[in-house]
């Protein structure tokens, strides 16, 4: 079984981030890592390739640059391969851009299943694993807590309000993994060895026949218009426990009549 | 473009439509024109007057889905009405999990981008201007599309007052469906409803959430044992939720709920960005962190500079006590 799964390499979430004074894009220089909620749509779709006896791991990523770091990061995990998208032409895309784009990336890889995080860590949109599988004309089954293939079906077991939804589709189809949903392996020393060499192809917007007018800022149809400070929250009173800290936060509770 | 014709999409749940979807007619409403909702199931007859009462005209009735989930078909009905010319200038989704689907399937089929965790909507000029809170809630990004319409919003839980009018109930007019194909392939076999004591997360008047500090899943208990004493609910962080030590319909922040409870109670957490964004507008916050730099304290109404397994244990033995 052919299991693609889109990864995003971002900005450390650890460091602070900042937005360009000029374009309000996400300033996104220096080393990108494999976004976190990522990790577990690879080592969800290694267990799966496993469990259907054997099949090819993908990852289809959008990053500027020529950026491979994050991809490395699970191709040592256990991915066979890559697909990167790296053009000038892409800064300022939107989620509706990065989805045909990938879309493009992922019909060349013709897989049965597509795995994708809920959102990302840093722009957490939210949408663009639902907008590939309108346009690749697939089902799709997003906030999956637990997955597994069932001859050519994948029953799921959605999140909900009140607690989760068997669902059963069709492959292929895109599904998208909420964190927790299994334990990410630690790269193995052989693993980040042999990432070294698996192959990453390199592929331009003209490469995969995306209008280059649907892509980059002119291609969102919207922006930026003004950046302000929140109105900040004053400190309160902060006290160190000295045992008796608990009847601080009975006398507030009190105050508040919540007590 | 002035803004004429606003849809909302009106979700139900237990009957009736959800809050945010209230939250969102009503300050539809307050930006003038036509306010009309959309939706689907088998309950949207009942919900005519709610959704009547509180400012929209009409109901488009997509009806019942068959067991499919809601993304592929309701898109589907509300790209058929715009295709149709009937379409409206604005379309705001609650951020649900079926509302986002929605809404990404509808981006697709008409064209449109998306702007996604929305806390303000605002008039401008020739448009609405949408408010997103950044780097966790420390700043207020405005935005807006540059194109032609509908422009679609997906807005955040409590961005919005749910406000009644006393208005009629709307008219329930049929919007079926058309055939979706594939994409609709997706069922629902079974639904278990997972057994809930106390308020719900986003509803609850207080909120004790847990965190890393916690340093174990078992010690989770003490955050629910005190959630139950307080008569509310309880959360978490991010990173137990990705740690697996709780369900993800407990995470608070930026990638799980938006609450805004009387008190808000964070226990062993740091206040990473991500779960600021979900609390800090909470009406009080009591931090509770053995590190005194954590940055949760610059947010804190009262913070307790200590350890979580000793403050804890003699908070709910004093609650008890109180009987």
């Amino acid at each position: 079984m052919n299991v693609v799964v889109c990864v995003k390499q971002i900005p450390d979430p650890a460091a602070p981030g900042a937005l360009d004074p000029g374009t309000k894009n996400l300033v996104r220089e220096g080393k990108l890592i494999l976004d976190d909620s990522d990790a577990y749509g690879v080592e969800m779709a290694l267990q799966l390739a496993d469990a259907a006896g054997g099949g090819d791991v993908t990852l289809v990523s959008m990053a500027p640059n020529g950026e491979t770091s994050g991809l490395r990061t699970a191709l040592a995990m256990g991915a066979a391969k890559a697909i990167l998208v790296s053009d000038d032409s892409l800064a300022g895309t939107d989620a509706l851009g990065t989805a045909k784009v990938l879309a493009a990336a992922i019909r060349r890889a013709e897989p049965d299943l597509i795995l994708a995080a809920t959102e990302s860590t840093d722009g957490y949109t939210g949408t663009t694993p639902v907008q590939i599988a309108e346009l690749l004309g697939l089902p799709s089954v997003t906030f999956a807590k637990k997955v597994e293939i069932s001859g050519a079906s994948v029953k799921v077991e959605r999140q909900t309000e009140t607690g989760y939804d068997e669902v059963e589709s069709p492959l292929p189809a895109v599904v998208t993994v909420t964190a927790g949903v299994v334990e990410p392996r630690y790269p193995s020393f052989k693993g980040i060895m042999a990432a070294k060499s698996k192959p990453v192809d390199v592929l331009t917007v003209a490469d995969l026949g995306v209008d280059a007018g649907q892509v980059g800022a002119a291609g969102a149809r919207q922006e930026i218009t003004d950046v302000a400070e929140a109105e900040a929250r004053s400190a309160g009173d902060i006290v160190v426990d000295e045992g008796e800290g608990y009847q601080r936060v009975i006398e507030f509770l009190e105050q508040l009549k919540v007590l | 473009m002035s803004v004429d014709k606003i849809w909302v999409l009106a979700e139900v749940a237990d009957g009736a439509p959800i809050t945010t979807s209230l939250e969102l007619i009503s300050h539809a409403r307050s930006l003038g024109g036509t306010v009309e909702a959309v939706a689907y199931g088998d309950g949207t007859a009942a919900m005519a007057p709610t959704v009547g009462e509180y400012g929209a005209t009409t109901v488009h009735d997509v009806g019942d889905l068959a067991g499919a989930l809601p993304g592929a078909p309701v898109a589907a009905a509300i790209a058929a009405l715009v295709a149709a010319g009937n379409g409206p200038d604005v379309i705001l989704f609650p951020a649900t999990y079926d509302g986002r689907d929605i809404a990404a399937r509808l981006s697709v089929k008409i064209d449109r981008p998306v702007l996604t965790n929305v806390v303000g909507l605002t008039e401008g000029d020739g448009g609405l201007v949408s408010q997103h809170a950044i780097f966790g809630g420390s700043q207020i990004l405005s935005a807006r599309f540059t194109g032609e319409g509908p422009h679609i919003f997906v807005v955040r839980a409590k961005s919005f007052a749910a406000e009644p009018t006393g208005g009629a109930a709307a008219a329930v007019v049929a919007a079926p469906a058309p055939d979706t194909g594939a994409t609709n392939a997706a069922k629902i076999v079974a639904r278990h409803v997972e057994e809930r004591i106390g308020p719900k997360l986003d509803e609850a008047d207080v909120v004790v959430s847990g965190g890393r500090g916690l340093g174990e899943k078992e010690q989770y208990a003490l955050i629910e044992e005190l959630a139950t004493l307080l008569h509310g609910a309880a959360g978490a962080s991010r990173a137990i939720v990705d740690a697996g030590w709780v369900p993800y319909s407990h995470q608070v922040g930026q990638t799980g709920k938006t609450v805004k409870p009387t008190v808000y109670m964070a226990c062993g957490i740091s206040g990473a960005t991500q779960h600021m964004v979900g609390m800090k507008n909470s009406k009080n916050i009591v931090a509770i962190n053995k590190d005194q730099d954590a940055p949760i304290f610059s947010v804190a109404d009262l913070g307790i500079v200590g350890d979580v397994h000793k403050v804890l244990p003699k908070l709910i033995e004093a609650l008890k006590a109180r009987g």
